[in-house]
């Protein structure tokens, strides 16, 4: 009955945040909004978060999917703490998909993707190309 | 009642606690999967004990903002306080955005809150299709207080009053005249009125419209207080505290309370025992006899209720 809409269908949760103090959401905004057009929903947190806060927010909220933005250069050193929040309260890196974006080094791409980051979005990037990664790798 | 044995790992962290598990256990209940079910039926009879409060209001009028400060009031009194606030899915793309947590920022690291995001998914009224079973959730993990945020509510979305048992109406200076108001069924759901946004231009005149309101209403029913607030500040949040406090006393001591929780009770029955012949009639009903029969409908050659018929039929088997 293809017609009837299926409220329950299972939908893909993702938490959209910005670690550090840089204040410029622009970029987090925009994705958010290309996922919710996706389909998916998205929980978005604002601007100023902590490490534990976010790690605490994708644990209440039970996500599939973190994306972290960030724009001031201090992802080497916030973005770990992120992952250690995370692992504190069970999540692992196969628990939940995490991508991040923002400006970031392309020499820095490894580092993220040792540390877990499936993919880095730099400035430029089709929106559709973020939604097509979550739908493709987030755990179901 | 017989006591039975919790039959999943899962659900023994959660009565143990585990954050995490209530978490996982939420997400399972609102996606209305099998286990789902069988978590609730363990868990629900732990449920019963907390306080439900909804807090409902028109899009912008401080809602999350004072979800936050009460929950904030109640940690400073020592109690625990789950927060599920929904947000409106997109109706083309199902698709969410949940900002809520944007204005609790302060409770983000309090291990005595515990906040969830839920999207509306389709269902109307300013909740959510599973929100009855996330509360009993919220409540059997032990929480002194649940607090269920709605989607910004106009006019007659009331199905709040159906789950909550102290509902909050969030209203704002400048929003519209006393009519507007008289024509509300929002506000005879009320159990507390709140003028937030205090400090804006006509606070007053809008404290004194609600009072003259509530003049008109039936002799003999409960006057609800209407008290103002600053939630950003905040300010009023002890009188809004006291004032939920004081609604749980006349509703234990007037034995509204059974009534209440009767007629909850009742609505949840019926709600899901809709969503069950729905899903049947959805598992025995090919896509191509619904077409059939919508195109019939559409020809005017059926009406749309012996079509009906015709899909409840198939459920008898």
């Amino acid at each position: 009955m293809a017609a009837a809409p299926k409220s329950s269908e299972k939908k893909i949760r993702v938490l959209i945040a910005k670690p550090g103090l840089d204040g410029h959401d622009r970029g987090a905004k925009v994705v958010a909004r290309a996922l919710r057009d996706g389909g998916c929903e998205v929980i978005y947190t604002g601007i100023r978060q902590t490490p534990e806060m976010i790690a605490e927010a994708a644990l209440q909220e039970d996500v599939d999917v973190v994306g972290l933005s960030i724009l001031s250069g201090a992802h080497l050193e916030l973005f770990p703490r992120v992952v250690d929040e995370l692992k504190k309260r069970g999540i692992g890196t196969d628990d939940v998909l995490l991508f991040c974006g923002g400006i970031i080094p392309e020499e820095d791409s490894k580092a993220l993707n040792t540390l877990g980051f499936k993919a880095v979005f730099r400035p430029g990037t089709n929106t559709q190309d973020i939604v097509k990664f979550v739908y493709e790798h987030a755990a179901s | 009642m017989e006591v039975r044995v919790p039959v999943t790992e899962i659900v023994d962290r959660f009565l143990a606690g585990d954050r995490r598990a209530l978490a996982r256990i939420i997400s399972r209940v609102e996606n209305e999967t099998p286990e789902g079910r069988d978590y609730l039926r363990d868990i629900f009879p732990h449920s019963g004990k907390a306080h439900i409060i909804g807090v409902t209001g028109g899009a912008g009028a401080g809602k999350s903002t004072l979800t936050g400060a009460l929950a904030s009031e109640y940690r400073n009194r020592g109690k625990t306080v789950g927060i599920v606030a929904v947000d409106p899915s997109s109706p083309f793309t199902q698709g969410a955005i949940l900002g809520d947590r944007i204005r609790m920022q302060s409770l983000a690291l309090d291990p005595g809150v515990f906040v969830r995001s839920m999207a509306s998914r389709g269902a109307l009224g300013g909740l959510a299709p599973s929100i009855a079973d996330v509360v009993a959730v919220m409540d059997s993990f032990g929480f002194d207080y649940v607090i269920i945020e709605t989607v910004g509510a106009g006019q007659d979305e009331v199905e709040i009053a159906g789950t909550a048992l102290t509902t909050l109406l969030v209203n704002n200076p400048g929003t519209g005249d006393d009519i507007q108001a008289m024509k509300a069924g929002i506000i005879e759901i009320a159990d507390v009125l709140i003028v937030n946004k205090a400090d804006h231009p006509g606070a007053d005149i809008l404290v004194s419209q609600l009072q003259a309101l509530l003049a008109l209403a039936p002799a003999g029913s409960r006057r609800p207080p209407i008290l103002k607030t600053i939630a950003m500040k905040p300010e009023g949040l002890e009188k809004v505290a006291d004032a939920i406090d004081d609604h749980r006393r006349w509703l234990d001591e007037s034995g509204e309370l059974e009534k209440h929780r009767m007629s909850n009770a009742r609505h949840q029955v019926v709600a899901a025992a809709r969503a069950i012949l729905l899903q049947r009639i959805q598992r025995n009903t090919s896509a191509e006899e619904l077409d059939e029969l919508v195109r019939q409908v559409a020809g005017r050659t059926l009406d749309p209720h012996t079509a009906a018929e015709a899909l409840a039929d198939s459920v008898r088997g």
